[in-house]
């Protein structure tokens, strides 16, 4: 999923401080689920805040609400009139759903009060780590189903390299490496000749180098005929 | 100009906290009365969210009272709340405003005496740092 934190709240406070009514819109998918932007954060991001407008006697009107995916237009429909009745759109999705917010309403101001992160996963409860940069071309079935790309801080497909010590990386000896990780790995699934095969040099054309990336299913695609109908249905 | 009446909430839970606190009344201690006492199942049950919308509604002071954190009735709960009080304190630190007005305390349900000190120490902050905001907007 994607993990997102909150932004500190002086930067908040900055953003939104020329503007009266604000419309404070979480998501209630991932950044829900990393305790980001879900409908508790919403709330407690407006008490807060409102506590700081009362301490430093300023003004402002929240509204606080949370959509079902922030980065699907429908369902950011479904609070059309708010966004539209507002001064400002305080997104607390990731950054997705505060550019979804902005694609559709391009006229509205739409900032962000979450920094988003990475394509992480729960390690415990309160802990998220990442797992995947979505460089477009995965290789873990070679690596026995670990990242390198994502969780060796040189990101090298032929690990490990002379900093590996004791099972640390030595960028960060809090963090293990993960090149030792695929090792343990693949000696657990007597898998240890594909870590004495050589892996050439990635290509990188089908991640972030090239510039917007946008995946096409043209069997999923509405037809124009198709698009027609759905608008006036709509 | 009219003394502040300090205004504070306490969130107290219903088992060995709540004990505490019937007791140390009918052992007949004084206790101050600027307290709004909400009994809750839990000191976990209280969230950061009540703890704000208690501060943003008009309280100096907040404090939750839970059993002690090695006996506490639902075994974590105090930690729980314990945690989401110091939450509360680094986001209140966020927006400048004194991370004293929230408090936890823990107590023994024999503990008769800590509740009136928990009182006055509460009220005691909500006098020295007055409402929230002094001067701007008052609700």
């Amino acid at each position: 999923m994607i993990v997102a934190k909150r932004k500190p709240l002086k930067e908040i406070a900055e953003m939104i401080a020329p503007f009266n009514k604000i419309a404070v819109i979480g998501c209630r998918s991932c950044v829900a689920i990393c305790l980001a932007g879900g409908e508790k954060e919403v709330k407690m991001l407006i008490s807060a805040l409102k506590v700081k407008n009362k301490k430093e006697g300023r003004k402002q009107e929240f509204e606080g609400l949370v959509v079902e995916r922030q980065c699907e237009r429908e369902w950011v429909k479904e609070v059309e009139d708010k966004i539209l009745g507002s001064d400002l759109v305080l997104s607390m999705a990731c950054s997705l759903g505060c550019q979804t917010i902005g694609d559709m309403y391009p006229q509205k101001l739409s900032f962000p009060g979450l920094n988003t992160g990475m394509f992480g996963v729960p390690e415990e409860q309160g802990v998220w780590s990442e797992m995947c940069v979505g460089c477009g071309n995965c290789i873990i079935h070679t690596t026995g189903g670990i990242c390198p790309i994502s969780r060796c801080a040189k990101s090298m497909l032929n690990g490990p390299c002379g900093g590996s010590a004791n099972g640390k990386c030595e960028v960060n000896l809090e963090v293990d490496c993960a090149w030792t990780a695929i090792y343990d790995r693949l000696k657990l699934q007597n898998r240890l000749d594909l870590i004495e095969a050589v892996t050439p040099a990635k290509d990188w054309s089908t991640s972030h180098a090239g510039g917007r990336r946008v995946y096409v299913r043209e069997d999923a695609k509405l037809v124009p005929h198709q698009k027609k109908g759905r608008e006036a249905v709509q | 100009m009219a003394e502040h009446r300090p205004r504070v909430v306490g969130f107290c839970c219903e088992k060995h906290a709540m004990d505490a606190v019937v007791l140390s009344s009918r052992s007949g201690r004084k206790i101050d009365a600027s307290v709004r006492l909400v009994q809750v199942p839990c000191a976990g049950r209280v969230d950061g969210m009540h703890i704000l919308r208690a501060l943003e509604d008009g309280a100096d002071a907040v404090f939750v009272l839970g059993c002690l954190e090695k006996n506490c009735y639902y075994d974590t709960g105090s930690i729980e709340g314990r945690k989401r009080v110091n939450y509360v304190k680094s986001m209140l630190a966020e927006a400048g405003v004194e991370q004293e007005r929230v408090e936890m305390f823990n107590v023994a349900s024999s503990n008769a005496w800590m509740y009136p000190e928990v009182v006055s120490k509460m009220v005691e902050v909500a006098k020295r740092l007055g409402p929230i905001g002094r001067g701007g907007e008052e609700r």
